[in-house]
């Protein structure tokens, strides 16, 4: 503590006085990252308080008094309080289950709620549409056999089908923050509790729920924003019954004629919920005074479920077989088959739809290229920049050096569609056209995945004494160079972690990238919601399966270099 | 081998005919110079493929960049990218003839006649020279056998207000598919647009292209097809799923969707080779047979169980009509079924 104080007062002095001739790289680093926010951000104000005559508030009181546009906002806020709310029951109950019970299969239910997090919520959608259409999905038809009557088990082409399929593939997000917290809650208080006479639901009730709320309040309103930045999912469950939210609103809005200034007048209140939700998060999880909280001492023991233990187990099952077995058996189901309805015999069996996908349709070979090329140059440029920035506000090297770091989270309250809104408006107009290549999707990515790989990259700096560097700089060594030689290498395994999430960010991601793409640099994500415009079942599951499987072995090969589990390790 | 043959033959004949060959010869070399032509299409994705295919074995070393989505996002992307100044396509084509009205009028396309589309009927084509229709698409209703016996079925439009079709239909949309762009403008000039208000209390089921009603209903997800692209419900039928076409006596709209190269387009000369093919009677055949479709070609034949043309009531619609009333239709559409 000492070292860095005296470390950061020194070069906070220096760079008044003296030339460091690393400064270049610093500034850089941080203006680079101003203006990826700057810019778009800029562009959508700019664009949503202006129409032909010059500066106007039409295009506000346009999208509120319009009922289409009322209709999406009302729309999206109930579906994503009732996905925040799901998520957070399950996600809740599952990381209590993982941390604090003798539950078994434990690490096999971690492995499972991971899959659930790197699977794209489009895809997951997707994959129930085959599952739960009302007659020709696979699970009404074995309800119909089973009852024999003629009656569906469930529509999923309705609000609560899509609040049911969102919330299935934004639980892990709350997942991972409580059981975060309940691995660091200690037993004495529940123990002392247990002392006093309360059994064990009483204990729950009063100590450790409370210690857990603001976790629990947190991880609501972490799965409410996932739902509310969520595209793919709402257009391929809503539209189809004349369901629109905010961001399928936007999308519409660039329809010809495009009506850019009403879908930048349309993102602003979606950018300032994000950003208030963010703030009331951080208030919630810095308020929490609670010695009990945050230290590793305390005991940790393990709560019985006795008899409860195998239905506990079914139940988690069931939850984890409608996020991950059920849309994997569908998809799998699907590739294989000449008509994914039918059952699955030889006549129906087939490998048409791969060779199709992979060598006849031009489209998918140009996108399963770009979505890689755009995964590791986004991942590598994104670790480079988020590991330089983590050090300027860890190291405290240049004046003002805390305000980049909102500058790097500030992305996490712009919606990848609203994002993609701004950098539309930027990039399709001189001086810069970047419009029509895969730049504009790398800046969008790389702007999107900035808080993740910032947030590793600082977690892991923060964790690393400076007295190595310090040492490396009296012995003559330039701050990069000590960097690169130093601190970088102790920090590996965190920059790989970041590079990881990096990478599966950028592959999945749709939001953004359903605005921006142009034919020559499309990616996977677009193909497979162009196909499913067109119906073609078959070439979507063999495209959803490829990207399924690249993430996994990319997760695996990082967990076995890091020997940890990456998803509760996760800020 | 064998085009090497007929090279050698060509001085021989001495008669106008060999004066186009030489520039057909002149074409191709230019053609393969700039090495492939980017398309634009709104044809399903297995036929476009199909011509692509077909395309690049003929003239190999021209290769066709096949660039498939939905009529309106087509336009939607040709649109923006003349915004941005980028030049990429060099021929578009989609089943809303109204975008080319557009696009003409914005002085966007290339002038250019392509030789086999002199013999097509007059409304296949551009009296300026501009573009010429494609294919002939028809939108039809269809259901499925399994699920709805054939005397119960819906014959006609009409029949499809019918609330016992309530939650059992499917339908395409016009913000996307130029057919059922063409569709619905052709179905409100004949009963208003009190039909689809009426047709709207049935809650149908809303997809986008006019090619997936027929994998929907193949499925039996929903049992009819209260509109799409009788050629692709026609091929699906084709692999062996339960589905029956119904041509509705009121009238069926008759879709021609047009083909033009784009004014800037970056491979002129491939793109001409490629218009030239389009309308040869060799690829007009080629989607009479593989993909079922119609086309303007006189001399192309048609499947036996395929109806004749001139058997049916068709509904043609005009082209500045639909595209005046582009925005209007998609707005209405939207009013009435949400999305």
């Amino acid at each position: 503590m000492l070292a860095a104080e005296t470390s950061g007062r020194y070069w906070g002095g220096l760079k008044l006085k003296g030339w460091d001739s690393t400064l270049p790289v610093w500034v850089g680093a941080s203006l680079l990252l101003v203006l990826l926010m700057a810019f778009p951000l800029g562009a959508i104000f700019s664009t949503s308080v202006r129409n032909q005559a010059g500066l106007t508030f039409g295009n506000y009181a346009e999208v509120f008094t319009k009922p289409a546009f009322l209709t999406a906002i009302r729309n999206t806020i109930i579906i994503s309080f009732w996905v925040g709310l799901i998520a957070v029951i399950v996600g809740g109950l599952l990381g209590w289950l993982v941390t604090r019970t003798d539950l078994p299969w434990k690490k096999t239910v971690r492995a499972l709620v991971m899959a659930s997090f790197v699977t794209p919520p489009f895809l997951g959608a997707f994959a129930w549409t085959l599952l739960a259409g009302p007659n020709a999905g696979a699970l009404n038809k074995l309800f119909r056999a089973v009852t024999g009557g003629d009656e569906f088990l469930f529509n999923i082409f309705t609000m609560t089908g899509l609040i049911f399929v969102m919330a299935l593939y934004s639980f892990p997000y709350a997942f991972s923050m409580i059981a975060n917290v309940c691995e660091l809650i200690s037993s004495d208080l529940e123990d002392a509790a247990v002392i006093l006479g309360a059994n064990k639901l009483k204990t729950a009730w009063t100590i450790t729920l409370p210690l857990a709320l603001p976790a629990l309040l947190s991880g609501f309103i972490i799965a409410f924003l996932h739902s509310l930045s969520l595209f793919g999912a709402p257009a391929i469950l809503g539209l189809p019954a004349g369901i629109h939210t905010i961001t399928t609103q936007i999308w519409t809005l660039f329809q010809y004629p495009p009506r850019l200034e009403l879908a930048a007048a349309f993102s602003v209140p979606l950018l300032l919920a994000t950003m208030v939700l963010i703030g009331l998060q951080k208030r919630i999880l810095g308020r929490r005074g609670f010695s009990t909280v945050g230290g590793r001492g305390g005991q940790k023991r393990v709560v019985k479920l006795g008899w409860g233990r195998v239905p506990v187990f079914i139940l988690v099952l069931a939850i984890l077989s409608c996020s991950v077995f059920l849309p994997y058996w569908i998809l799998l189901k699907a590739a294989f088959s000449r008509a994914w309805a039918m059952p699955l015999d030889w006549g129906n069996f087939t490998v048409e739809n791969f060779s199709y996908v992979l060598f006849q349709y031009s489209d998918t070979q140009r996108a399963i290229l770009n979505t890689f090329k755009l995964g590791i140059l986004t991942a590598t440029t994104g670790t480079l920049l988020a590991m330089l920035i983590a050090y300027i506000t860890n190291r405290n090297i240049l004046r003002g050096a805390r305000y980049l770091s909102f500058f790097a989270l500030a992305p996490l309250v712009i919606p990848g569609i609203v994002l993609a809104v701004g950098l539309f408006i930027v990039y399709t107009q001189p001086p810069v056209v970047l419009y029509g290549t895969v730049w504009i999707l790398f800046i969008a990515f790389l702007t999107k995945e900035m808080p993740i790989g910032f947030s590793q990259a600082e977690s892991t700096f923060k964790s690393i004494h400076v007295e190595l560097e310090d040492a490396s700089r009296i012995l003559g060594a330039n701050r990069l160079v000590s960097l690169k030689d130093v601190t970088a290498p102790l920090a590996r395994s965190g920059l790989i972690a970041a590079w990881c999430f990096i990478f599966i960010g950028v592959i999945r991601e749709l939001s953004a990238a359903i605005l921006l793409f142009a034919p020559s640099s499309k990616v996977i994500s677009v193909v497979i919601f162009d196909l499913k415009e067109e119906g073609q079942v078959g070439a979507i599951s063999v495209l959803g399966i490829l990207l399924l499987a690249v993430s996994f072995l990319i997760i695996l090969a990082v967990q076995r270099l890091l020997g940890r589990d990456l998803v509760t390790a996760r800020e | 081998m064998r085009k090497s043959f007929y090279f050698l033959l060509f001085p021989l004949w001495v008669s106008p005919a060999s004066v186009s060959l030489a520039q057909d010869a002149a074409l191709i070399q230019a053609a393969k110079k700039e090495g492939k032509v980017v398309w634009y299409t709104s044809l399903a994705i297995p036929s476009s493929t199909a011509i692509a295919h077909a395309f690049r074995t003929k003239y190999a070393g021209v290769d066709v960049e096949v660039h498939r989505t939905g009529s309106q996002r087509v336009l939607q992307r040709v649109m923006q990218e003349a915004g941005a100044g980028i030049k990429n396509a060099d021929v578009i084509h989609t089943s809303d003839a109204g975008h080319f009205v557009l696009f003409k009028d914005k002085g966007m396309l290339m002038k250019y006649i392509p030789k086999g589309a002199e013999i097509f009927p007059a409304g296949f084509k551009d009296k300026d020279g501009f573009y010429f229709g494609m294919r002939a698409t028809l939108s039809v209703i269809a259901y499925n056998p399994k699920s709805v016996a054939e005397k119960d079925a819906p014959k006609t439009w009409k029949d499809l207000l019918n609330p016992k079709w309530k939650g059992k239909m499917v339908s395409a949309h016009p913000g996307y598919s130029g057919i059922i762009m063409t569709h619905v403008l052709a179905l409100v000039n004949l009963y208003g647009w009190e039909y689809f208000r009426e047709l709207a209390k049935n809650g149908l089921h809303m997809v986008q292209s006019a090619n997936d009603p027929a994998g929907v209903v193949a499925s039996g997800e929903r049992p009819v097809g209260a509109n799409g692209a009788e050629y692709f419900y026609y091929k699906t039928q084709k692999q062996g799923n339960p589905i029956k076409i119904i041509y509705p006596n009121e009238g069926i709209p008759l879709v021609v969707s047009p083909v033009a190269i784009a004014k800037d387009a970056p491979h002129p000369n491939a793109a001409k080779l490629f218009s030239e093919y389009i309308f040869a009677k060799e690829s007009q055949q080629l989607l009479a047979d593989r993909e079922g479709l119609y086309t303007g070609h006189p001399e192309v034949t048609y499947p036996a169980d395929k109806p004749k043309l001139k058997d049916l009531k068709l509904l043609s619609v005009d082209a500045d009509e639909l595209e005046k009333k582009n925005a209007e239709i998609k707005k209405r559409f939207v009013e009435f079924f949400g999305a």
